[in-house]
């Protein structure tokens, strides 16, 4: 699988491609390829082609089919008004208010968390990392909140800040109800998010960390390099894959952001991120071709936000592993 | 000694074990059978948690005589949350449902979806006779009847007899009144529900209803919001805008206001008969103060019309057996199970003679007003988008202060035309 530089999100995809690939690849740089090499390789395909063809029937045939769906009025209260509209829906959701408010909510809500996530995580892989004292218990403790299922964990944060039931509600504003205003809803939101995942990205960096060779470290302190000097210079290089797979698998599923939305504030007050927006005109709305377009949508800023990492981090990118060899 | 007395003892204990095993494995697919093959069919009731239901279906089953057996399966408690389960399953065309209990507003979606059955013949005739035609009208879509109308209710204006001698006909009047008893330096404040959801939207359609005014066309495909429209929006942007209102009205949902006004906090409440059962449990003494009049107007010479709300029975397409929950639903709303819902779980009838008898006056002392309104009430706009149409309308009409009439009105003809073709998009 190290061949490819696609996207990961769009595995499906490069699934595809991937068996079409290594063919003409093999022809234009490896040529010097022995026949046991090559015998090597095909059985290496041969090996990974099931594991290939249920991904991408399991994945291909929901994404063609809520393209499908996207070119079509279809909306389930009208059944005999089914038609193929070509790209009107698209037209409709890109044009409209509701969606670009959401959309920019999803992006503040995953930048935001993304980068608190990210420091905090740090912090918080350095301190397992380094612990002498009880570390098994300090791991544990730390994964507490991303056990926790996310409905259950939104419950209660929603019950702690409305005012009467909760014990945080009149802790910022005697009189205020902290969910039904936009700005303190979306900050709650977001701390129910980075309360709930910085143990992941604790963990996916912590791996990361043990990465890094002892003796490099000291070697730098031998040579006069401070506590920061270290961080910068010795560690976050040697760390910067892992770094990148944490912000990536963070980023996508930040921006799938649901669970904690539809508890805390059901999308109220301009608060809906994408997912919401889409569930509501997919469920609710009963309209398959407004709801699949969203998906659609959803799904390109996916690939598009997946594809920007590979290409602007570049080699130490996760699925890319061709220039460190 | 101790292991060879052991030993027979563990050996009857496991074949004791086995036995019973082996008999719960022959009985139980029986009894999973046993329902459905050969044995009464059962009926599936979905519908939302309604108060000593049970004894309802329980004596429609004995009527049955072992012909159906209806299941009651309780929806969720919030109304959104019961739409989502019931379409999520006709849109699977899951045949374990039967009879449905759905919220009058979305009986248009559903026929229009194909998901229930339209009442025909003598079905149609036996829930047409008797029965208030407003509730009668919330059931129809394109002519055709698609469900039963089984309870029904309507907003009332009730009022504080000690500080208002005689109830306002119209908002006008009201207005007037309130900002009277403002001055006078007594309790004055009007309370209703104006937060962004249906309850807006139930005011939004009466207030139009009764300056003559249509949103939607009759057939439902097009959206009007005409001069009458308008005027409802004139009335509605007044009424928020002249003081009389409490703070909280664009926050206020149906029990924040029946608190309110239970709490001696307004001279006027607009809102379902339930606070009335409410305030003689809460609030026995303010209670002995309290009025009720027929829904104020907007033309001094035109009364009222209010928005009609209820729940109607469907039989689901999908149903293994229709006739039997044709003949199951007529009698889940027929003339006794609605009376005894009336008094047992307090859910006025759509059948108009029950308003006469004499054991209502005691759970229903303002009958003859909840009658009138009901004679001349409004169904909400009868198309199958309302789901979408009631969204885009609180979100648009939200907070009520900020209405400019014409313009809001332009702009909801542009959305509810958009949510009707199938081009709105939710927020």
């Amino acid at each position: 699988m190290s061949i490819s530089s696609t996207t990961p999100a769009t595995s499906a995809a490069a699934d595809a491609e991937e068996r079409a690939i290594p063919k003409q690849r093999g022809r234009r740089r490896r040529v010097e390829l022995s026949e046991g090499k090559k015998q090597e390789r095909k059985l290496g395909w041969l090996l990974c082609a099931p594991a290939a063809i249920v991904m991408v029937a399991v994945t291909a045939y929901p994404i063609l089919y809520s393209f499908w769906l996207s070119l079509q009025r279809y909306d389930l209260k009208f059944p005999d008004e089914r038609e193929f509209v070509w790209f009107s829906n698209y037209v409709t959701v890109l044009t409209n208010g509701y969606w670009w408010t959401a959309f920019g909510v999803t992006m503040l809500i995953t930048l935001v968390s993304v980068v608190v996530e990210l420091v905090l995580g740090m912090g918080l892989a350095i301190i397992m990392h380094r612990t002498l004292v009880g570390r098994g218990l300090v791991r544990t403790s730390a994964l507490i909140p991303y056990g926790i299922v996310t409905v259950v964990a939104a419950f209660s944060w929603r019950y702690a800040w409305t005012p009467g039931t909760g014990y945080l509600a009149n802790l910022v504003s005697p009189e205020g109800a902290p969910l039904t205003e936009r700005a303190s809803a979306l900050g709650i939101i977001i701390l129910a998010e980075i309360w709930k995942t910085t143990p992941f990205m604790a963990l996916l960096l912590m791996a990361g960390l043990a990465l890094v060779p002892d003796d490099l470290l000291k070697a730098a302190s031998m040579d006069g390099a401070t506590w920061w000097q270290r961080f910068t210079k010795v560690m976050l290089p040697v760390m910067k894959p892992a770094i990148l797979v944490a912000l990536l698998f963070r980023t996508l599923d930040a921006l799938r952001v649901f669970d904690n939305i539809y508890v805390l504030t059901n999308g109220a007050n301009e608060t809906s991120s994408v997912s919401m927006i889409a569930y509501n005109n997919l469920i609710k709305g009963l309209n398959l071709g407004i709801g699949s377009t969203m998906s659609v949508l959803i799904f390109l800023t996916v690939a598009i936000i997946a594809f920007i990492f590979v290409k602007l981090f570049g080699t130490a990118a996760p699925g890319s592993d061709e220039g460190r060899r | 000694m101790a292991i060879s007395d052991r030993h027979p003892q563990r050996r009857t204990l496991r074949a004791r074990a086995l036995a019973a095993g082996a008999a719960i494995a022959l009985v139980a697919p029986l009894a999973a059978c046993g329902s459905d093959e050969g044995g009464v069919p059962v009926l599936n009731l979905y519908q939302f948690p309604v108060e000593n239901m049970q004894s309802v279906i329980d004596r429609c089953n004995q009527q049955a005589g072992g012909r159906y057996e209806i299941v009651y399966q309780v929806l969720p408690r919030s109304a959104d949350d019961q739409r989502v389960q019931m379409v999520r399953r006709l849109a699977a065309k899951d045949d374990s449902m039967d009879i449905l209990g759905m919220d009058v507003t979305w009986t248009q979606e559903f026929a229009s979806a194909n998901w229930i059955k339209e009442w025909t013949g003598d079905d149609r005739a036996e829930i047409e006779n008797g029965t208030l035609p407003g509730p009668l009208a919330s059931a129809e879509y394109e002519d055709k009847v698609y469900a039963a109308p089984n309870n029904t209710n309507v907003q009332l204006l009730w009022y504080r007899k000690d500080l208002v001698p005689t109830p306002p006909k119209t908002w006008d009047e009201m207005i007037q009144m309130s900002r009277q008893l403002q001055a006078e330096g007594k309790t004055y404040q009007v309370v209703t529900m104006g937060a962004q959801y249906e309850g807006l939207v139930v005011l939004f359609n009466s207030l139009v209803a009764s300056a003559g005014g249509q949103v939607v066309s009759e057939d439902g495909k097009t959206a009007v919001m005409d001069e009458g429209a308008v005027r409802g929006l004139e009335t509605l942007k007044t009424f928020a805008t002249s003081g009389v209102t409490t703070p909280s009205f664009s926050n206020a949902l149906e029990d924040d206001v029946r608190l309110a006004f239970q709490n001696g906090g307004g001279a006027f409440q607009l809102n379902w008969p339930f606070v009335w059962a409410s305030m003689q449990g809460d609030a026995p003494d303010l209670a002995r103060n309290v009025g009720w009049a027929r829904y104020p107007g907007i033309d001094p010479n035109t009364p009222s019309v209010t928005t009609i709300g209820g729940s109607n029975i469907a039989v689901s397409s999908y149903s293994k057996h229709p006739d039997l929950a044709f003949e199951a639903a007529k009698c889940l709303r027929d003339r006794e199970s609605q009376k005894y819902l009336a008094i047992n779980a307090g859910q006025p009838p759509s059948i108009e003679s029950i308003y006469n008898d004499a054991d209502m006056a005691e759970a229903y002392p303002m009958k003859d007003t909840l009658l009138e309104e009901l004679k001349n009430a409004s169904p909400r706009p009868r198309t199958a988008a309302y789901q979408n149409l009631s969204t885009v309308v609180a979100a648009q009409l939200s907070p009520p202060s900020g209405i400019e009439p014409q313009k809001t009105a332009g702009e909801l003809r542009k959305s509810i035309q958009a949510a009707i073709d199938s081009k709105g998009v939710l927020p």
